[in-house]
Order: structure tokens, then sequence, then C-alpha cells
């Protein structure tokens, strides 16, 4: 295969696209809360459909703004639901997100012809013609994508950086939070628009299966590799950005083998995020299954060598 | 003139969010205080005034509403009606004179930080938003653990600590808080013997330094050692005074009426006190 500038673009379109999901996908995970995610990367379609109604334009500043209000209003409409409807969290969200998709695709039905928006373009994207879509960046001639994504990086990084104290707080102990004056609803809200807003600009790059997984799957590898928060936002950035390069790569490689045509690189992401985690769930240190089964065998080994009670073995292990 | 407004008028609660009422000199006033889930009463018309420095028990069967009260007190769930002051004030204006210790179950102790780091979240009223965890605010909290006795655990993640070393976690971050009244939802709930005497041992150093703590409390048997103050709770206030007062035969039938085995626990416990 040969590798050219455009591959690279690609690659860098994508895992600006993965790292920037990844991180707030870390404290969706924290809070239980993974298939929020999932629900608002379909409940923000209304939203891009409003937008471009009323501003008749696909500039990104209005599709945000749109993106952002159906971000806050999911997760409104979702606790009004499960509280005055007494439905479960999970089908509350359920009710939202499918109400508010149909509703989207309703308004593009109802404007097509007059409106180049392609609901299949949502979920497949198109992460292969982006280095074709440039804007000069000084000497350099920039996909307009990795612009984008690179700014929409910045933001995510910028808040977890200033609130990363308020966001675990709330994460772990809402009820503390609110009693220490950081407000948990407000905190939800701020990274419920957050992780709307990432969607909807990496949806146009590369469709809503990597959003979906890389707000997911990172963070979960992560949490399987560590137990502390500032490494498990690390990993869950690593795992990201491999599984860029490495699905890339993939969609590629693996099709040529078998004498077929180079398949979609970002349905390929998706799929080496997943095999990562497989990885990191096979070998990780702490819930890895090679380790546990290892330990298991030292455990037995050591109960068998020398017989002790529970609490001294519990006293005398040294800190990890 | 207020008091007479506020039991004349129909809810009780004619004197609305003006507190000027509350003397300042009272850590917790709860007057007329009702919550109700779902329309259901689960606490009703309470009313509490807690004097300064004291250790303070609420007992009561289960569903008394217990945590409910302490809840309410804070916030954390909508009051259906009444009122609750803190030093005079309402406790919006006043989080910082307030310690908070929830139950064990309450959390998620497979979360990825170590003991430190959740210690450390009792400095976060005093650093305020955006400010980031420094290393005064590490010395802190690695004092509260010290003085809870787990200083050697500090870097563990919460889930490999002992269900007692949790709870005294918990204990620690509300020292790290440094409040003046402290609410603590049982904290003796299923821990060691080793925990339980920590704890005793940190309420009682609480105390010297002139803090209120409100603890929510199941053990009848321990209550008139550990307790000076004691709250009888039944969805109403059965009784609230000085504990030699206030824990009689009469007072515990009324909290526990209609569970006798309950009801025998309570006089067997008032027994072993008397003798």
């Amino acid at each position: 295969m040969s590798w050219t500038s455009f591959d690279t673009w690609i690659v860098v379109a994508g895992a600006l696209c993965a790292v920037a999901c990844a991180l707030p996908g870390c404290f969706l995970v924290l809070r239980r809360m993974s298939m929020m995610g999932d629900a608002i990367s379909h409940a923000v379609l209304p939203g891009l459909a409003a937008a471009f109604m009323i501003t008749g334009s696909r500039t990104s500043l209005a599709m945000f703004i749109g993106a952002a209000a159906v971000g806050v209003l999911t997760a409104l409409f979702t606790q009004w639901i499960s509280r005055f409807g007494n439905v479960d969290r999970g089908a509350a969200m359920g009710i939202v997100f499918t109400t508010l998709f149909a509703i989207g695709l309703l308004m593009i039905r109802r404007a097509a012809g007059r409106v180049d928006l392609d609901p299949g373009c949502v979920l497949y994207g198109a992460i292969e013609l982006t280095p074709l879509d440039t804007v000069a960046l000084g000497p350099l001639e920039v996909p307009r994508v990795v612009v984008v994504m690179g700014m929409v990086l910045l933001l995510n990084l910028a808040m977890v950086g200033l609130l990363f104290k308020e966001l675990r707080l709330s994460a772990f102990d809402p009820g503390l939070s609110d009693t220490l004056g950081f407000s948990s609803r407000l905190l939800h809200y701020l990274l419920m628009t957050v992780v709307a807003v990432t969607t909807v600009a990496a949806f146009e790059a590369v469709g809503s299966i990597i959003v979906i997984a890389m707000l997911i799957v990172p963070a979960g590898a992560a949490l399987l590799l560590t137990h502390r928060l500032v490494p498990m936002l690390l990993i869950a950035c690593g795992v990201a950005a491999v599984s860029s390069l490495m699905g890339h790569w993939l969609a590629i490689e693996v099709p040529s083998w078998f004498g077929m045509e180079a398949t979609n690189s970002s349905g390929m992401m998706a799929v080496a995020a997943g095999l990562l985690f497989g990885m990191a769930w096979l070998f990780g240190r702490e819930g890895g299954l090679v380790a546990r089964l290892g330990r298991g065998a030292r455990v037995s080994k050591e109960i068998d060598r020398a017989p002790r009670h529970g609490t001294e073995r519990e006293e005398s292990r040294p800190l990890p | 003139m207020k008091t007479l407004i506020r039991n004349m008028s129909p809810r009780g609660d004619a004197a609305g969010e003006d507190l000027s009422g509350h003397p300042s000199d009272i850590p917790l006033a709860v007057h007329d205080l009702t919550v109700a889930y779902h329309r259901k009463p689960v606490i009703w018309d309470v009313d509490l005034d807690i004097p300064e420095g004291k250790l303070v028990g609420i007992v009561g069967p289960n569903g008394a509403g217990k945590s409910t009260l302490m809840k309410a007190c804070l916030d954390l769930i909508p009051k259906t009606s009444g009122e609750v002051a803190i030093y005079g004030k309402s406790y919006r204006s006043q989080r910082r004179m307030v310690g908070y210790v929830p139950q064990r179950e309450s959390v998620d102790w497979d979360f990825p930080v170590s003991a430190l780091d959740v210690v450390a979240m009792g400095t976060y009223r005093q650093l305020g938003w955006l400010r980031p965890v420094g290393r005064r605010q590490k010395e802190q909290a690695m004092d509260a653990l010290e003085q809870v006795g787990i200083g050697h655990l500090a870097k563990r993640q919460i889930r490999q600590l002992s269900g007692g070393q949790q709870q005294r976690v918990f204990l620690a971050r509300a020292l790290a808080q440094d409040a003046k009244v402290y609410f603590m939802d049982e904290p003796f709930a299923a821990v060691d013997a080793a925990t339980e005497e920590a704890i005793v041992k940190l309420l009682r150093t609480l105390n010297e330094r002139g803090k209120t703590c409100l603890v929510v409390h199941h053990d009848l048997a321990t209550v008139s050692s550990y307790f000076d103050w004691l709250v009888l709770l039944n969805m109403r206030v059965v009784a609230s005074g000085p504990t030699k007062e206030v824990f009689t035969a009469a007072n515990l039938e009324k909290t526990y009426g209609g569970h006798l085995s309950l009801i025998d626990d309570a006089l067997r416990a008032l027994r072993n006190v008397v003798e």
C-alpha cells in the first residue's frame, strides 16, 4: 500500500474527533450514563435541521447552537419524564431520543429537495473526503474538519482542565457537590452541552458511529487499565488516537488481503477501538482476564504454601 | 408576634423565607417541616431546636424519616413546607458552616479516586470554582486521614478499603471541611468494632472543639453513652432534649409503637443503662 498525505490527514481528522469525544466520554462512563452519548448523538438531528431551516446555511456556528440547545433539551426532557412520569431513567432516555430523532428525520424529509442534508451521511460520515475540503492556515493547506475538530478538542481540554475537580466531585458524589455549592445539575447540563457540540462537530466529518464508539469505548478500556482519574483520561485519549490510526490502516489493508477494495475508515476506527478494548480486557493489569487468572493461580499456590488468616494477609500486603 | 403569626397561619409557614425570627446562636432550628414523596408525608410538622456544642443522636424505627430530615435540612430534597435555619440563616448562605457525611452506599466505590482524593473533596468549598487542589489542601486532607487513623492508606483506591475504612474516609472528608455543624447519616452502620471506636473518639474530639454533631443512629444500647442530646423521631418528633430526660421507656414505646420486638429491645437496652 502507499501512504499519502491524504491518509495522514484522514488519520489526523479521525484522531482529533476520537480524542475530543473520549474526554467527555470518560465522565459519561463514570456517571453511569454511557447511553446518554448515544441518545444525544441521535437527538441533535432536529437541532441541526432546525438550524439549517432557519439560517438556510450549513455554517458551523448555527449548527453548534442548534446542537447545544437540543443537547440540553434531551437532558432536561429525560429528567422530566423520569421524574413526573415515574419512568426509569433509561426508558425515559429511550423515549426522548427516538422521538427527537424521528422529528429530525421528518424535518429533513419535509425540507428535502431544498436541503442538502443526507441522513445516510449522518450515520457513516465521509472521512475519506475530508482532505478535499481545505482552508488555508498560514502557509499550510489544512482540511477544514481538522481545524474545526482541533478547536472542539481545545474546548474540551479547557473544560476538563479548568473544571477537573468539579467534574470529578459531581460524578462521584452529587449530594456533596450540591451541599458544597457546586451544582451537580449545572455541571450535568454543561457536560451534556459539550457532548452535543462535540457530537455535531464530529458528525459531519466522521459520522455518528465513530462518535458513539469514541464517547464510550476508550473510557471503558481505560477504566480496565487504571483506577486513577488522570491516567484514565490520558489512556482514553491514547486509545482513541491509536484506534484512529489502526482503523484507517486496517480499512485499507485488510480488504486487500481478500482482493477487495478499501472499506469505510470511520467504521473500521470504531472496530479498532473495540479491538483495543478487548485487549485491555484480556491483558489489563488490574481487571484483565489473564491477570485475574494468574492472580487466582498465585493466590491458591500461596494458600497451599502458607495457610494464614485472611486478616493478617490483608494487613501484611504491601501498599500498591 | 412573629411566632403568633406563624402559629395562626393555616399552613404554619406564613413567615416564608424570612428567617429573622431564628436566633443566630442556634446551630439548627427546624420549624413546621413537612416532606412528602409522591404526596405521602415522610416527616410531618417537625419542630426542632438543637443547642450548640451537643452530640445529638437521631433515633427512630426504619422509615421514620431520619435520613429525609437530614436531606431536607441540607436542601438535597425539596421541602413540602416549613423552614430550616442554620445559625439563624437559610442553609444556602451558611454552607461553609455545615459538614455532611452521607450514607456509605450513596456513592460508587469503584470510582477511580484514592482515599486522599476523596478527603480532599472536603476542602473544595474553601477553594471555590475553577481553582485546583493544591499542596495545602492535600496536607489538610492528609491531616484529616491521620486523625481517623488511616493515614497509611491515603494512596489506595477506595474499593481496596474495608467497609470501616471507607466510613473513616467519609468522616475524614467531613473533618477536612472544617464545619461547625456536622450531619452524619448512619456512620455506625455495618462497621467493625475498631472503626466504631474511632468514630466515637472522633465525635468526642469534635465535641471538645465546640462543634455540633447530628448523628442518625440505630443501636439503642449505645445511645446514652454516645450522645448527650437525643431526638426521637417517627414521622413526627416524639421527643427532643437531653438524653437523660428523653431516653425513657414511655418515649421509646411512643417512637417504636407497634413493633413489639423493637420495644423489647429498647426496654432491654434501657434496663442495661439503668443497671
